[in-house]
């Protein structure tokens, strides 16, 4: 059988041009996601995650934005080229996006019952009274009494407003689902409860999924395959299992080795020498090689290509190291 | 490690609010060992950071004693106390709003040795903030730098270098890694480790991160809605929690690691409010272990083996 692709990144580069500086945000990044599976998007902050996130989206404001090239092609169309009005009918329809933080991503004097409604009459009916039922049944889903649909956000704690949150993006049964950082303004405990809630939605309805995390912990839960970002580039990629069992890249290594592990009683942290380069200047060659424990001359002078080192898994590294 | 540096006994911290009292911090005791690590952890409003700034009465207590080298240190007189202060340091969450943005990196530094007029020439004061640049791991091209041009990990480089420059021998850690990426966060916290050796410093280590927690602590506490529920070494901690709060606390951390499947204790519902609470265990209505016997009163911290403490009924 054909491998089903539901969103297919081919060499995607976006820049940000401002009076002062370029800042190279993506630079050519490809990927593929299967239907039903969940990638995570694994980096630091500044490595490009969101913005590729909001590309997928569309909503990156042009300019600064430049796109420069590449193609997103999702459900088989190229996105890029489709209209403003096309987009409209496709974000929080086919695709939708969790943001990180629930305090600022609903609107404070507006009930939340309005706000899950708002979505599924904009896509789905024009059934004012469709429209309210089909919330109702989204906060139950999400775990809250639909009585408490007239209140305002404010009167709900952190994680119940993420709730609502995911209920908005999940009103009109995306095909995709983007979530940014979903639990990173969360308490672990609560944390704990919506990754559940958003698993158990995503099976129910073979939702896929790209999570944008800087936790190796939510990845190791939630993701199928893994992508490891650096400064705007993916240096490693492959399944779950490739990424904690043989990773090879030296980025992917140095950020298993500085985490503490709950799991291990002793652990000595390693941390990576140095700070993440400045997107509007970035280094010749790797990105990584000034930061890098291995890198040889070569590192600094050529950029490596991603090449697959066993089948489906991919590293932008020349794996001197490994020689 | 037997003598004990600070002592804190009943300490309490109640906020008036419009809706009632808020128990912030609700009676809380516990010591800290000379030259070791406490770590304090627990979610968003259980009175962890309240609790670092009152034993070092940035925040008035409303009760309790707080000892500190022997002395009750809570009875002190603001000018006494303001003294005693260089000996107890703190170092703030968020380093992009704890150092001020007008001023540059050696002026940040100096600013404690000046105001406490450590020096009385010039060059000695210049020394010595090149010096504590030095500790901290501060290239001497930044010492003209403002805050806003330095990253995160060398902007709590410089808080650590203020929180330093009085010799203390006591530092409150306010979660000073959550802010920064995990490759500088494991900077951080390699130079504080150091530093505590060669400086032999006492840490109370505040945090939410409990892989942080227990990679740096020698003893942790955990709260819940203003109280200690357990407090033990981390081993006993983290190999046999006997709180059912810890327990699910432990449970619901995602390990980076995909060999090992875990039986998580999902709680229900949220915190409960902190005013006005209802004098029974404060983690009763979510409790998955509860029993008619937690409906009655507060449970209190009891020592259930040596140097192990815990305030549940049922244990």
């Amino acid at each position: 059988m054909k491998n089903d692709y539901i969103l297919e990144i081919e060499d995607l580069t976006v820049k940000y041009i401002t009076e002062d500086s370029i800042v190279s945000a993506v630079n050519n990044m490809s990927l593929k996601l299967e239907r039903g599976n969940t990638l995570g998007f694994v980096g630091e902050t500044g490595a490009g995650k969101t913005t590729t996130a909001k590309s997928i989206m569309r909503l990156l404001p042009e300019p600064p934005t430049k796109i420069e090239s590449g193609k997103i092609i999702f459900n088989g169309e190229n996105i890029l080229e489709k209209s403003i009005k096309h987009m409209q009918s496709i974000r929080g329809n086919k695709i939708s996006m969790i943001f990180q933080d629930p305090m600022t991503a609903l609107n404070p004097v507006i009930p939340i019952i309005d706000q899950i409604a708002e979505v599924i009459l904009l896509h789905q009916t024009k059934d004012r009274k469709a429209a309210y039922k089909r919330a109702e049944e989204m906060l139950e889903i999400v775990e809250i009494k639909k009585e408490r649909g007239e209140e305002y956000p404010h009167q709900f704690s952190g994680g119940m407003k993420q709730r609502v949150v995911i209920a908005i993006a999940l009103a009109c049964t995306p095909d995709l689902l983007i979530a940014d950082e979903p639990t990173t303004a969360l308490d672990v405990t609560i944390q704990a409860q919506v990754l559940k809630l958003m698993h158990d939605i995503k099976e129910s309805n073979n939702t896929s999924m790209i999570m944008i995390t800087h936790d190796l912990g939510i990845v190791a839960e939630a993701c199928d395959n893994v992508a490891v970002i650096y400064a705007g580039s993916i240096v490693e990629y492959g399944t779950k299992e490739d990424i904690f069992n043989s990773h090879a890249h030296p980025y992917t290594e140095g950020l298993f080795n500085c985490i503490p592990d709950l799991s291990k009683t002793e652990s000595e942290l390693i941390p990576i020498k140095g700070i993440m380069p400045d997107p509007s200047d970035l280094p010749t060659g790797c990105k990584f090689h000034p930061r890098c424990p291995y890198a040889v001359d070569r590192c600094s002078k050529e950029e490596p290509e991603s090449k697959e080192i066993s089948d489906g898994h991919m590293v932008k590294c020349f794996l001197e190291h490994r020689k | 490690m037997t003598q004990k540096l600070l002592e804190v006994n009943n300490l309490k911290k109640y906020f008036d609010t419009k809706r009632g009292k808020l128990h912030a911090v609700d009676d809380v005791s516990f010591y800290i060992y000379k030259g070791e690590t406490l770590g304090v952890v627990g979610e968003s409003g259980c009175g962890k950071s309240t609790t670092g700034r009152t034993v070092l009465r940035l925040i008035e207590p409303t009760e309790g004693e707080i000892f500190f080298d022997g002395i009750d240190i809570n009875s002190l007189s603001q000018e006494v106390m303001r003294k005693k202060r260089k000996e107890m340091q703190i170092v703030f969450q968020d380093p992009y709003s704890s150092l001020d943005s007008r001023r540059t990196v050696y002026e940040s530094i100096e600013e404690p040795l000046r105001v406490n007029k450590i020096f009385n020439n010039r060059t000695d004061l210049s020394n010595r903030v090149f010096e504590l640049m030095n500790t901290v791991g501060l290239a001497e091209r930044l010492v003209n730098s403002y805050p806003h041009e330095l990253d995160g990990g060398r902007r709590q480089r410089v808080g650590i270098a203020r929180a330093l420059a009085l010799n203390p021998s006591f530092i409150v850690l306010d979660e000073p890694v959550s802010a920064l990426d995990v490759s500088i966060q494991a900077q951080i916290l390699n130079l504080m480790e150091r530093l505590q050796d060669n400086l032999n410093l006492t840490y109370m280590f505040i945090s939410h991160n409990l892989s942080v927690v227990r990679h740096i602590s020698d003893r942790v506490a955990v709260m819940y809605l203003g109280k200690i529920v357990e407090l033990a070494s981390y081993k006993n901690i983290f190999i046999n929690p006997q709180h059912p709060y810890t327990k699910a606390l432990l449970s619901a951390v995602p390990l980076p690691r995909i060999d090992l499947k875990l039986d998580r204790i999902i709680l229900e519902g949220d915190v409960p409010s902190p005013i006005n609470p209802v004098p029974r265990c404060r983690f009763y209505g979510r409790c998955p272990e509860r029993k008619e016997v937690c409906k009655g009163d507060l449970p209190e911290l009891r020592e259930i083996e040596a140097e192990h403490f815990v305030a549940c009924h049922l244990i």
